[in-house]
């Protein structure tokens, strides 16, 4: 059975890496049909030629690392919060947001928007991505750290209080750095699931925040070019790279 | 430095964004499409009173009810055979001994590189001028390309690529908590691999995979962007049918009902599922 089960697994693997090592291989294809006619470089630097491209990215990148920076605070100090002392209807209102079908959560907050303009004279912009970003990614940041305080000992902060210290200087010199690696692979991750998603940004995005994802979508959508396959192969580098660290990190 | 008393009540602020973003980009958004569903769709497609049921009750008219059943079905299939696939790779990751770590991770880059570029990647393979249909017609086992994409097979298939780590991770967790003594009575007391496997280990791992099955079947469930890139508005899930209100139908009360009765099925799915499991999600 053991050779067996070793068989089957190598399958899996097959499936879940072979469609994406083959999608990287022919974005050096020279043809812009899938047989193979030689190695180039050419959609590459058709990507970098690309203005719509450019300005796509910047706009993810923006909103990825606005996004990260205030979920990864609010959900550090949301994680510690309730690891002090919990609240079933906040822990509850987190799960539920990390199961909320994208579409919903997506409409929803595009109905909240549409709603909060009748008063205010704001339009659709890079501002409500960011806003819908936050929502969907604290989640995720509260789940990691609090994976992490799991681990982590309420007698180590209580010894510290014998030794003298503060409840301040507890949790700045025994909690925080512990809780380190936590906060590193969280905002990793959120800047990750932040860069990536297409469903909520589409919905909520305004005419000048076009993000990298709707601009591979459009194209996809008009039948697949080896400029998509480029795109995507960096993506998986550069993302795979920050999962790996992310990984790396919440390890340690 | 804080004095003691000081630091009580900073700390009592910790919570504070977190109530923020719970009220204002989680509560209130649904509240919102909550009064919508509500409400009737004006005249060019805007919102109007009077407020009525009527669009739940359009729910169960048989256009859409065939939708809403054609969407379980699915997830139903994908859940299945995200079993079928995760079980036997999480049993191989649980024994790989020192490599353990390198296999898991194996499984959880791909999942959290990018949704988008996994689904592109079988779009580039399945289309009719993609990688297979053209390896197959230079092969010369084909004149006319396979209709491959846009139908419900390759939905399916998407959605079981896509969700796949869902099973694998809650499995693995119990398998790995799973203690080896229990595998070593039963070989000790007779029983062949095959017999322990579906006797011990099988049902030790239940949790795992009753985790793992609510995890894959709700995101199927709602799923948008695998039917509508894989199948290409042929196959219409709950997720499709949506979006389309908010969008090209513009009739966003009967949009927030579908979505009010979504949000409803995966509450009682999580809680059906935090119920059994103390430990909470993955």
């Amino acid at each position: 059975m053991r050779r067996w089960l070793g068989l089957y697994a190598a399958a899996v693997y097959a499936f879940l890496h072979v469609p994406l090592v083959i999608l990287a291989i022919f974005s050096f294809n020279a043809s812009r049909f899938t047989v193979w006619q030689g190695f180039s470089l050419h959609w590459y630097r058709a990507i970098f030629q690309d203005q719509q491209l450019a300005e796509s990215t910047w706009n993810s990148v923006i909103i990825a690392v606005v996004a990260t920076i205030l979920s990864t605070i609010a959900g550090t100090l949301c994680a510690y919060g309730l690891w002090k002392r919990g609240s079933a209807l906040l822990s509850g209102s987190l799960y539920l947001s990390l199961v909320t079908p994208e579409i919903v959560m997506g409409i929803s907050l595009l109905a909240l928007f549409q709603w909060s303009f009748r008063w205010m004279h704001w339009r659709l912009g890079l501002y409500t991505v960011i806003l819908a970003h936050v929502a969907f990614s604290i989640a995720y940041v509260v789940i990691v750290i609090a994976a992490r305080l799991r681990t982590f000992s309420p007698s180590l902060e209580e010894a510290a209080l014998d030794l003298g210290a503060t409840e301040w200087q507890a949790f700045r010199y025994v909690t925080l750095p512990a809780l380190l690696p936590g906060i590193v692979a969280a905002a990793l991750l959120a800047l990750t699931v932040s860069f990536d998603d297409y469903v909520i940004t589409s919905m909520v995005a305004g005419v000048d925040s076009e993000t990298l994802p709707m601009v591979i979508y459009a194209m996809a959508r008009r039948g697949a070019s080896p400029v998509i396959n480029a795109i995507s192969a960096l993506i998986v580098v550069v993302f795979g790279t920050l999962v790996l660290i992310s990984e790396k990190v919440r390890a340690a | 430095m804080k004095t003691a008393a000081g630091w009580e009540r900073l700390r009592a602020w910790f919570l504070l964004p977190a109530w923020i973003w719970m009220l204002a980009l989680f509560a209130a958004p649904f509240a919102i499409v909550i009064c919508y569903s509500l409400l009737t769709r004006g005249a060019y497609g805007g919102l109007g009173t009077p407020w009525t049921w009527e669009n739940y009750q359009r729910l169960i008219d048989p256009l859409y009810l065939v939708i809403v059943l054609k969407s379980f079905l699915m997830a139903a299939e994908t859940t299945a055979i995200c079993l079928l696939l995760g079980f036997p790779l999480a049993l191989f990751i649980s024994r790989a001994g020192s490599r353990k770590n390198v296999y898991l991770q194996l499984v959880i880059l791909p999942f959290w590189t990018s949704f988008l570029v996994r689904i592109y990647a079988w779009l580039f393979l399945l289309r009719d001028t993609g990688l297979i249909n053209t390896a197959l017609r230079h092969m010369g086992l084909i004149h006319d390309p396979l209709p491959l994409l846009y139908n419900d097979g390759a939905v399916l298939l998407g959605l079981v690529y896509g969700y796949l780590p869902f099973m694998v991770l809650p499995v693995y967790a119990t398998l790995e908590r799973l203690d080896p003594a229990l595998v070593e009575a039963a070989a000790d007391l007779g029983a062949k691999p095959w017999p322990t496997l579906l006797h011990v280990i099988l049902p030790l791992s239940a949790p795992g995979i009753r985790a793992g099955s609510i995890l894959v079947f709700i995101p199927a469930l709602g799923a948008y962007l695998t039917p509508d890139l894989l199948g290409g508005g042929r196959t219409v899930l709950i997720g499709n049918l949506v979006q389309n209100q908010f969008t090209n139908a513009r009739d966003w009360p009967f949009g927030a009902a579908i979505s009010v009765g979504l949000m409803a099925l995966v509450g009682v799915l999580v809680i059906l599922m935090l119920r059994r499991e103390r430990e909470g999600l993955v």
